[in-house]
């Protein structure tokens, strides 16, 4: 059959069964947008800046197993979702980006609204394609999705001209693909496996360290029947959580920056490593030479060859699908009839238990101020662990990897590996209309909502009732902790004056506003807000602006080398 | 270290960028980098001359690898091979400088293919430290121009990089 252009592009997300596409239109994705216009299958969701486009198509990747899908227009459509295309390839999130491009004909030669798209999103996108024939156009979306979520997932960016997209050509889906160029590699090397078997069982201080390649392979019911096995202590990091249920007495909770004391204890002392899904990132194991002076034994399993031996130096690599490769081991384990040394084993635990017993995450209870931590701590209670958490960067996000235990993977979302302001607001959007009714929060600062604020607008259109919690501190938190602590107590340009009043600017966008000044009314609050099925209710917590996130490991300093709260 | 990477590559527009960019992106070296067709024509092959610690070049080979449009990657310097470059080098040649030149460019088995009355151009072949060793050679002062193709290379006896 043959179809113009822009009615094959909805035919491929048709195919692909995707539900939602998150845009916004302009010139040259008229074509697409007309196309859209007359069909039902496939949902748009109108967002009021590209930057929240793809965040929430984000949010709606990582919370689901799809990919999501994001629409732009050439030129400042692209420019504005750069940012939330860099966030996405930083945590290996699957993505198709649809945008739209100037004329063929007129590409190279400055026409309105014309961006070398290819060129700027090349180094934040897993692959890219400019479309130059509409007989490509098909395939090119077929390989677009197939990249976006085979091997180490990532975003992939389709530029489609616009005399693409009225161009027309007999139209056929392909079934398969397959691409001499790319073949990831799912299973284990056997002999890597033996060795790292071997390496598990006689290990004398063993710890199991996990990252978001758990989540993202869905790997969670494979690693929780490793660790258990095995007997051995699980630590996530930021973009592994939920990865290991955080109620499980084997968690010794999230290492790092902010990592708890036992975790990055564990972490440095440990004799054998072993390494899913993650990749030894300086918020993770901080000066890699401090690291290393600790000799050590580690296994790695990652999908990407290119994660291994890259920042520390690994004994047994392991390149593989996940899921396939912890499975592997467990049932080797088994066959083998081993045990892991007990004697050993029930000495290290004794060690990681004194370790806990230092409370690294005790905090002031009894204060006559909002504590934030309290904060998240009564939003894990009303929540009773199952909302979807968004969250923004700061320290409000550092507070919720700390105080809200996910049992669940893909229930945390936040820009781990690029750090991105704004993300939480639009992210929520994907989320809940991934998930409608159940719940979903957006931790976020006055710092970072504002970055995004504008999506206010988009929630009250598609009615998605997300629990905005705002832990207002007046300052850009994370900043001015650091100037605190590293830079004398001056205070550049980290003192936000002029906030809104976010109750009346929540009511102005159709939403409820709250407005939380003491402890004692933080738990009815967020009952209340979380009452509100149908509303999206944006909770202004006024909490301590003198609060710091703590344990912390300053930039470059070793793992151990942790500050902890003045408390202790 | 000095090592010699070898790649095929899907003979599209961009790809040549998709190999620069990544050396730029992560501060990675490029000593020299020559690329063109193979006898498939939807493949090039690159030679890409790169200097770093052993960790570094391996992280290169791993995201030289990574790159979609990467079908092969190869550090042909891990073993026996050969390397040529092309040079071409535009010399003042008059009076007695003339007769040198003519017998420097034979010591070096080089080959003058264009002459006037007052120049030749010398085209040299051979590893990088032979071209080099050649300028020296020469009077410097009488060098008017040179251009240089890079490193290609290929694998010694049955070591072949192919899909």
């Amino acid at each position: 059959m043959v179809l113009t252009g822009a009615e094959i592009v909805i035919r491929c997300l048709q195919e692909e069964k995707v539900e939602y596409v998150f845009g916004y239109p302009g010139g040259s994705v008229l074509f697409i947008y007309d196309e859209l216009f007359k069909q039902d299958k496939v949902r748009h969701i109108l967002v009021r800046h590209e930057q929240g486009a793809v965040h929430a198509a984000d949010g709606y990747a990582r919370s689901t197993e799809k990919v999501g899908v994001a629409l732009v227009t050439s030129g400042p459509g692209v420019t504005n979702a750069v940012t939330g295309i860099a966030t996405a390839y930083m945590d290996s999130i699957p993505m198709v980006i649809i945008s739209g491009q100037v004329p063929t004909a007129y590409i190279g030669q400055d026409a309105f609204q014309e961006v070398d798209t290819v060129g700027i999103t090349r180094p934040c996108v897993k692959h890219n394609f400019l479309v130059k024939d509409v007989r490509d156009l098909a395939a090119t979306i077929k390989k677009a999705f197939y990249l976006a979520k085979s091997g180490r997932p990532g975003p992939v960016l389709v530029d489609i001209p616009k005399d693409i997209s009225a161009a027309k050509c007999e139209y056929a889906y392909p079934k398969s693909i397959s691409m001499r160029s790319y073949n990831p590699v799912v299973k284990g090397h056997q002999g890597q496996i033996k060795k790292a078997v071997q390496l598990l069982l006689e290990a004398k201080r063993p710890m199991i360290y996990t990252g978001g390649g758990v989540i993202l392979s869905d790997a969670a019911d494979k690693l929780a029947k490793l660790v258990r096995q095995l007997g051995f202590p699980v630590t996530n990091t930021l973009m592994g959580l939920g990865g290991y249920p955080a109620t499980d007495k084997q968690f010794v909770g999230m290492l790092g920056m902010h990592g708890t004391y036992e975790a990055n204890m564990a972490m440095q002392h440990c004799d054998v490593l072993l390494a899913v899904g993650a990749r030894f990132d300086d918020r993770v194991i901080g000066n890699p030479e401090h690291f290393a002076e600790v000799p050590r034994k580690i296994i790695h399993i990652d999908i990407d060859p290119s994660s291994i031996s890259k920042r520390v130096k690994v004994d047994v690599p392991i390149v593989g699908h996940v899921p396939e490769v912890l499975d592997e081991i467990s049932k080797q384990i088994e066959s083998l009839g081993e045990r892991a040394d007990e004697k050993a084993l029930k000495a290290w635990w004794k060690q990681i238990d004194e370790w806990r017993g230092k409370d690294c995450l005790k905090y002031d209870r009894k204060s006559k101020i909002i504590k934030p931590q309290y904060v998240v701590e009564k939003l894990y209670e009303v929540t009773k662990g199952e909302a979807f958490v968004c969250s923004d960067v700061g320290q409000h996000q550092m507070w919720a990897a700390q105080y809200y235990k996910f049992d669940k993977p893909r229930r945390w979302m936040n820009s781990g590996g690029l750090g991105t302001m704004g993300f939480g607001l639009p992210a929520a959007m994907g989320v809940q209309l991934a998930h409608p009714g159940s719940p979903v929060a957006c931790v976020t600062g006055e710092g970072s909502i504002q970055m995004c604020i504008q999506e206010l607008s988009t929630c009250k259109q598609y009615r998605l009732p997300v629990k905005i919690i705002l832990l207002n501190n007046g300052y850009l938190g994370m900043v001015r902790q650091w100037q605190q602590l590293f830079h004398g107590n001056r205070y550049a340009e980290s003192y936000v004056d002029a906030l809104p009043d976010f109750v009346r600017l929540a009511e102005s966008y159709g939403h409820v506003g709250m407005r939380i000044e003491k402890p004692a009314d933080v738990e009815g609050a967020l009952k209340e807000a979380f009452k509100r099925k149908d509303d999206l209710v944006f909770l202004d917590f006024a909490i301590d602006p003198k609060e710091n996130v703590y344990p912390m490991v300053q930039g470059g300093k070793g793992l151990t080398e942790m500050i902890l709260s003045e408390e202790l | 270290m000095r090592h010699v990477i070898s790649l095929l590559i899907e003979n599209e527009a961009g790809a040549l960028s998709r190999v620069s960019g990544l050396f730029s992106a992560r501060a990675y070296n490029i000593e020299s980098l020559t690329v063109a067709p193979t006898e498939d024509p939807s493949m090039s092959r690159m030679t890409i001359v790169s200097i770093g610690s052993d960790d570094i070049i391996e992280q290169i080979t791993k995201q030289l690898n990574k790159l979609i449009e990467v079908v092969k990657v190869v550090d042909i310097s891990e073993a026996a091979h050969i390397e040529r470059e092309l040079m071409l080098v535009k010399v003042r040649a008059t009076g007695k400088d003339r007769e040198e030149m003519k017998r420097m460019s034979d010591i070096f088995r080089g080959r003058i293919i264009d002459v006037t009355e007052t120049t030749y151009v010398i085209e040299l072949t051979g590893n990088t430290t032979k071209l080099d060793s050649f300028i020296e050679a020469i009077d410097r002062s009488l060098i008017l121009e040179t251009v240089r193709t890079g490193v290609c290379g290929i694998g010694r006896g049955d070591r072949v990089l192919k899909v």
